[in-house]
């Protein structure tokens, strides 16, 4: 602080009095701050950009979840014109004459992640288990990259083959692939149109999504179990234990940390079904199939009239609002419990 | 120690198989649809298509690159480059700068902007009300597809772990040979992040490339992407059930629209993967 000091005029006491006020200045945090953002003005200025995004397309939107607690059920006036409801939304979805229609849509989300989490957890796991086993490395890395590859296949091609391998045929057509086959087998009666029936949605999102993502999951327990050290499998194999035992008493307790912040994360993501793949499996199957398909992220989009009919934008936001603040705290939850088990966390 | 060697060898064996067959059902569909998009119409419709193309035409392929169905296909196929180019530029841009800011030690309110990004991965506003905040603010034509979407907080983390464990003593280095903020991003930072730079561009160009629901409830007709046109395809082969004058079954256009949306995944995919299995280990898991 080398200024020029301004002599002419003041007295030597008011000189030491400006002195000090400016020092308790630089003392305020607010001064400091300003001074180091004026300093490296330039990290500031990258920030800007992201700041406005996530302040105009995550912040902004809260703003309309009013929408629930209001009457509103169109576009034509603005949120602010409409009436205040209070919860009348939230009691009508849940409690209301179509109440089993909200409640079928959360149990069917609930069902679709159980089962998804119970049968696809497990699969990435063993498919990690074998790469480490194949020990020509060409081989290995050819087949590892291949097994991503689905997850790189956008939903709507996958729905689309998935589509035209089961289709039940026509007048024109023969069946699918897969549905002559499953016909051939039996279990199906010939000419099933299987993604309209109820019974088959469960099982042919679930499978579909593990052959999706088994692969590219896989990449993470892979890199576990190569960070064990080879070291104790010697030892291990010396002592006479069988390859089952390595794994159960050296692979498992290595992938340990691993498998328990997968599984946590896996629970606390148990309410979001991504509803693209749903929507794309069931557009134009008929109302039949929503009983064991619709879950609350597509009951939601049709309930708003977003993808079909009539809009009901308040019930449809307190449905929304209902399931987003569930789904916060599992996820708040699993990452706390996550940082507790293994001071490992993804935030 | 006999007995052992036996367990060891079976298991061995038992996951060359089991590897090998879950590959193959990966490849499998994408073969298929190739034999589809190339097998003549009766061979289809009478469902003789198993493995191999029957009855090889190429009609369907031409009819849709340059027959009479080229034209919207055209059209949603360079709207999708479009929006794949431009979006993953923007997103990266945003997310790379964001990263840098937030690895510096010195930044103010840096705990509080961080908790601002995190909270978006924690909560979103919901379907409804993000969907009347687009119509707002006019996200309805192209460029609104492009600077609406796309910056995720989760890979700006990726990408902040990543600068964070770039050592202090070579920006040190670049600091007292008189770099500035942008140069050390540029010269040093990037450089020796390029796996999880590779790993962040691969994720927002998939995510632009394959972008479906949102694309369709806002833009209009000449605007939408592949994947909306390439749904309608599908859709209307497994509706089509009048015999159709073309040479070829609907199935096989509809196969070949899907084989040429993947193509671009597949020709880059082999350059990338190499840098996403690491990316992904390093990044992901904040220690």
């Amino acid at each position: 602080m080398s200024e020029p000091k301004p002599t002419v005029g003041f007295t030597e006491n008011e000189l030491r009095h400006r002195e000090e006020l400016l020092d308790e200045m630089e003392r305020t945090r607010w001064h400091r701050y300003f001074r180091q953002i004026k300093k490296d003005w330039p990290i500031y200025a990258m920030l800007v950009p992201v700041i406005v995004f996530f302040f105009l397309f995550r912040y902004r939107p809260i703003g309309g979840i009013l929408v629930a607690f209001k009457n509103y059920d169109n576009y034509a006036i603005t949120i602010g014109e409409s009436d205040f409801y209070g919860l009348y939304a939230f009691r009508y979805i849940m409690f209301g004459p179509q109440a089993d229609r909200f409640w079928q849509a959360f149990r069917n989300t609930f069902t679709l992640s159980t089962y998804g989490l119970f049968f696809g957890f497990p699969v990435p796991i063993v498919l990690a288990l074998m790469f480490s086993e194949i020990k020509n490395e060409a081989y290995r890395s050819v087949t590892q990259i291949l097994s991503y590859l689905p997850k790189f296949i956008s939903s709507v091609v996958i729905t689309s083959i998935i589509a035209l391998m089961l289709s039940g045929g026509n007048i024109t057509q023969a069946p699918g692939l897969l549905n002559a086959l499953f016909t051939k087998f039996g279990w199906i009666e010939a000419g099933t149109p299987m993604l309209s029936e109820p019974e088959y949605f469960r099982s042919i999102y679930i499978i579909s999504g593990i052959w999706e993502g088994a692969g590219y999951g896989s990449i993470v327990y892979f890199a576990a179990i190569m960070a064990i050290s080879p070291t104790n499998y010697e030892a291990a194999r010396i002592d006479g234990a069988s390859k089952l035992a390595q794994i159960r008493y050296i692979t498992l307790p290595g992938m340990a940390p691993t498998l328990t912040i997968m599984l946590i994360l896996r629970i606390g993501e148990i309410l979001n079904v991504g509803y693209e793949k749903v929507i794309l499996l069931t557009m134009n199957r008929g109302a039949n199939v929503l009983s064991t398909a619709e879950v609350i992220s597509t009951y939601v989009l049709s309930l708003g009239g977003l993808t079909q009919g009539a809009s009901q934008l308040n019930f449809a936001a307190a449905a929304d609002l209902f399931n987003s603040l569930i789904a916060m705290f599992l996820v708040l939850g699993a990452n706390f419990i996550s940082r507790r088990v293994s001071e490992t966390s993804l935030f | 120690m006999k007995r052992l060697d036996r367990t060891e060898l079976l298991f061995t064996i038992l996951s060359y198989v089991l590897v090998t067959l879950f590959v193959l059902s990966t490849l499998y569909p994408f073969i298929y649809a190739i034999s589809m998009a190339i097998s003549g119409e009766d061979a289809i419709t009478m469902g003789r298509v198993v493995l191999w193309p029957v009855d090889v035409q190429f009609d369907a392929v031409a009819a849709l690159i340059i027959g009479d169905r080229a034209k919207s296909f055209w059209i949603s196929y360079t709207n999708t480059l479009f929006y794949t180019f431009y979006g993953t530029i923007f997103s990266m841009v945003l997310s790379v700068f964001a990263a840098y800011a937030l690895s510096r030690t010195k930044l103010v309110f840096k705990r509080q902007i961080g908790f601002l990004i995190v909270f978006t991965m924690w909560f979103s506003a919901g379907l409804i009300p993000t969907y009347l905040n687009y119509q707002d603010l006019f996200v309805n034509n192209r460029w609104g597809i492009i600077y609406g979407f796309g910056v995720q907080a989760f890979n700006i983390l990726l990408l902040r772990n990543y600068f964070n464990g770039i050592s202090k003593e070579i920006e040190e280095a670049a600091v007292i040979d008189g770099a500035n903020h942008f140069q050390i991003l540029t010269k040093v930072f990037l450089p020796m992040s390029k796996s999880a730079i590779a790993t962040v561009t691969l994720f927002y160009a998939l995510n632009r490339w394959n972008g479906y629901f949102w694309n369709r409830m806002l833009v209009q007709g000449t605007e939408h992407p592949l994947q909306v046109v390439l749904q309608g395809i599908a859709e209307g082969a497994q509706n089509t059930d009048v015999v159709t004058n073309y040479p070829y079954s609907e199935y096989s256009l509809a196969y070949a629209a899907i084989i040429m949306s993947i193509i671009p995944i597949v020709v880059v995919y082999p350059y990338l993967q190499k840098y996403f299995a690491r990316g992904v280990n390093v990044g992901g898991v904040k220690e």
